[in-house]
């Protein structure tokens, strides 16, 4: 028995095609179809880039990336400000290598159903209080961190103090979906997600509209595990870098969507781990 | 005659009665609300992609449940073999203990856990259904096995303690109750396998829960289908013969594991699930630790998880009352075939997907719980009820219509239906606690929050809790059902 079971756990492990092959994941913060369109595409140009195979990994969670990340079962993942600090604490030796242009000055926007009478303003209007609300996914920045870090600036309350009721959608995509269809009267979303939705009419924009946008605040990155030189071979890591710093083909961007990728560090992180250490979302 | 008199005469509806009364009393603590203002359009897209289903990538269709399969079968072969092995030492309060906990814990719940070490990887999925299924056959076994005469053994071969001797005695005598059993856990298998999909292993569940979430209900219903197919075909295709075939192959098309990191597993189990003034060795502090744990998080949704089974099982009692008519010959007729496919239909639907339907139906609250969990199980013992009542022997010139069902068979099937009901609380707490991952406040919500945030400590002691709960919950029903005298349906039990 031991024999047989030894034997068939050495079969799991033994599947071939896991070593030479450079795997990625991303953070599945919109609608999944997108995600593997997107981001097949951008594993086509990185295996032309790099002359290894790759290969996009997806998942279904903000947790679930870490994790495949920290387990080495991905190399480099398109993580948010957040599971990025996440990932690199558990992680030792992990590098932020580049950003969206627009992650340098990133926002969410709060969102509300109009049958609130809430329009667009200079500051949120403290009648938000004791209505429903819901962020994104738990892990995420724009979704989560920074929205309740400048709800707690503003009104000096918990999220669940606040409001009624607080949700977490899981996802963007999932935000606008609720709040444009009254499960929720208010939410907040990633701008990006927002805009690029908005541009492709998937918003109904008589029954959902912006009515806070927020400070600027850093987001989104690449992040490559410290080990990668050494088993893809020295100078890799560097490779990687420009492969994705020269990325400049209007469809590939546009599916992120991004003006440009620019070099970004572990620094200049800092600011969303003090957030999250303050929310006591990170130990 | 006096009140007390009244009651003890009466055993199940005095037990019915409690059951309610707590049912009751705990529906205004649940926080039960319809958020969406009209959920009738959403719901008939959804009708109307059940109408049509499409898929338009048939590889992609193809490899999930070939995964999801796969995933069935060697979970279920491993779990046969270590169950077997188990149930021969099941008369050790250890092993029971330890199978127990094993199968207190959800397939959700273990996968989760066995992500944090193995990844995404076939060894995750497979694992996850596993182990709970060992402590599951390893009691199943066990009790099936002790059924069983020992007049052959003491015949062939007295007084003598060897595998021949178990082969061609008691196991030959637990065949046909042994295969039976394990074709209807098959299905259970095939449930959870779909069902790990929602957390991110490639099944059937992977692209179900995309699908649904999209709003794109045509292609979810396909798969929906093609999985009702797989359930409904299940006696013409799993050949004991060919099982083995299956098994070989199962191993072969499973997705490709990454190595294991042993210091990564070394450290899962030793550092990260223990808060960290216990790593220092600051006792005092973890035990305020886990004090502070307990009443601010634990206690409070460990209620909430039973308040919401309690209502959920009341619910499931409703249902059952007027649901197994339809699928009864002495109700319907001819028609009953037609109520007979509806149950199936129902109970084969996983609750974790039909809550997370109703959630995305009426918004996030206890209310799309509390509908998933009455109509599977009630649908399950509403199944069980109706082949029930075409057993019973009724007289020639028995009421017919609504008064047949009145006076008759309610009252005939009561007790029994009850039984059933009692049996399937356990599985309810264990799914409540589970439906926290959707977004309701149980047990489920915390452990997802905690993984979320790599809390493992926290996730460890929450989900330690669950299964605490759950053999709670497991207990008081076997307590309950005792005084029944009944025993319980496999059909009921479990999953």
């Amino acid at each position: 028995m031991k024999r047989l079971l030894s034997a068939l756990l050495l079969c799991l492990f033994a599947a071939p095609g896991f070593a030479a092959t450079f795997t990625f994941t991303a953070i599945p913060d919109e609608d999944e179809s997108r995600l593997v369109e997107r981001f097949g595409k951008v594993a086509d140009y990185l295996e032309q880039r790099l002359g290894v195979e790759v290969r996009y990994l997806p998942v279904k969670s903000y947790p679930a990336a870490i994790t495949a990340f920290r387990l080495n079962q991905v190399q480099l993942a398109w993580f948010g400000g957040l599971s990025g600090v996440q990932a690199r604490r558990l992680v030792p030796g992990a590098q932020a290598i580049a950003q969206g242009y627009e992650d340098q000055f990133f926002r969410s926007y709060f969102i509300a159903n109009t049958s609130t009478g809430l329009t667009a303003s200079e500051q949120l209007d403290p009648s938000i209080g004791g209505r429903t609300f819901t962020f994104g996914a738990k892990g995420s920045t724009s979704g989560r961190l920074m929205p309740e870090f400048f709800l707690r600036q503003q009104f000096g309350k918990a999220p669940e103090a606040l409001f009624s009721r607080v949700g977490f959608s899981g996802d963007h995509s999932m935000t606008i979906a609720q709040v444009q269809a009254g499960v929720y009267a208010l939410g907040v979303v990633n701008y990006l997600v927002w805009e690029s939705e908005l541009a492709a009419g998937k918003i109904d924009t008589d029954k959902v509209r912006v009515i806070w946008q927020t400070p600027d605040y850093p987001d989104y990155q690449w992040t490559v595990r410290g080990d990668v030189d050494a088993v893809f071979g020295v100078g890799f890591a560097d490779k990687l870098r420009a492969a994705l710093l020269e990325m400049d083909d209007p469809a590939l961007l546009e599916a992120f969507p991004r003006k440009s990728f620019v070099p970004a560090s572990n620094a200049d992180y800092q600011p969303i781990e003090d957030v999250a250490r303050e929310l006591d979302l990170l130990q | 005659m006096s009140l007390t008199g009244f009651w003890r005469e009466r055993p199940n509806l005095s037990r019915a009665l409690l059951f309610a009364a707590l049912a009751l009393v705990s529906l205004p603590f649940l926080d039960i609300e319809l958020h969406r203002p009209d959920p009738w359009q959403e719901l008939g897209r959804i009708g109307l992609g059940l109408l049509q289903p499409r898929w338009d990538d048939a590889a992609s269709l193809a490899q999930a449940v070939l995964y999801t399969l796969a995933f069935a079968f060697c979970a279920v072969t491993l779990a046969v073999a270590a169950g077997g092995v188990l149930a021969l030492f099941y008369h050790r309060w250890p092993v029971r203990v330890a199978c127990a906990a094993t199968r207190a814990v959800h397939e959700l719940f273990w996968g989760l856990l066995f992500m944090q070490f193995f990844g995404l990887s076939a060894l995750t999925g497979v694992l996850a259904i596993a182990l709970p299924f060992s402590g599951i056959f390893a009691r199943v076994f066990a009790d099936i096995f002790a059924e069983q005469s020992t007049l052959p053994r003491q015949v062939i071969a007295p007084g003598r303690v060897s595998l021949s001797a178990l082969c061609y005695t008691t196991l030959a005598q637990a065949w046909p109750q042994l295969t039976s059993y394990l074709r209807y856990r098959f299905e259970c298998a095939l449930r959870s396998s779909a069902i790990l999909g929602f957390i991110g292993l490639p099944t059937v569940g992977f692209h179900l829960e995309s699908a649904f979430r999209q709003g794109d209900y045509a292609e979810a219903a396909c798969l929906l289908w093609v999985f009702y197919v797989m359930i409904a075909t299940l006696r013409w295709w799993l050949d004991r013969r060919l099982i083995p075939l299956y098994c070989l192959i199962a191993f072969f098309v499973l997705p490709p594991s990454p190595p294991v990191s042993v210091s990564l597993l070394g450290e899962f189990v030793t550092r990260d699930i223990w808060p960290l003034a216990l790593r220092e060795g600051d006792y005092i502090g973890a035990l305020a630790w886990y004090a502070q744990e307990v009443t601010r998080v634990v206690l409070p949704a460990a209620a909430y998880t039973v308040m919401l089974s309690l209502v959920a099982l009341a619910a499931a009692g409703v249902v059952v009352l007027f649901l197994f008519p339809i699928a009864s010959r002495v109700c319907v007729g001819r028609l009953a075939i037609a109520g007979h496919a509806l149950l199936v239909f129902v109970r084969s639907t996983p609750e974790l997907l039909l809550a997370f339907v109703f959630l995305l139906l009426v918004g996030p609250s206890a209310l799309p719980a509390i509908l998933a969990l009455a109509i599977h199980n009630g649908g399950l013992v509403s199944y069980l009820t109706a082949r029930e009542a075409d057993r019973l022997p009724l007289r020639a010139d028995h009421a017919h219509g609504i008064n047949l069902w009145a006076y008759e068979l309610v009252p005939r099937l009561f007790p029994r239906m009850f039984a059933l009901l009692l049996y399937r609380w356990e599985v309810m707490m264990r799914e409540s606690a589970i439906l926290g991952i959707l977004g309701v406040a149980t047990l489920g919500f915390y452990v997802d929050s905690a993984f979320a945030q790599f809390r493992m400590d926290r996730a460890f002691l929450l989900i330690a809790a669950t299964a605490l709960l759950n053999i709670a919950a497991d207990a008081v029903s076997q307590r309950v059902n005792r005084g029944l005298r009944f025993e319980a349906d496999a059909l009921a039990r479990d999953c």
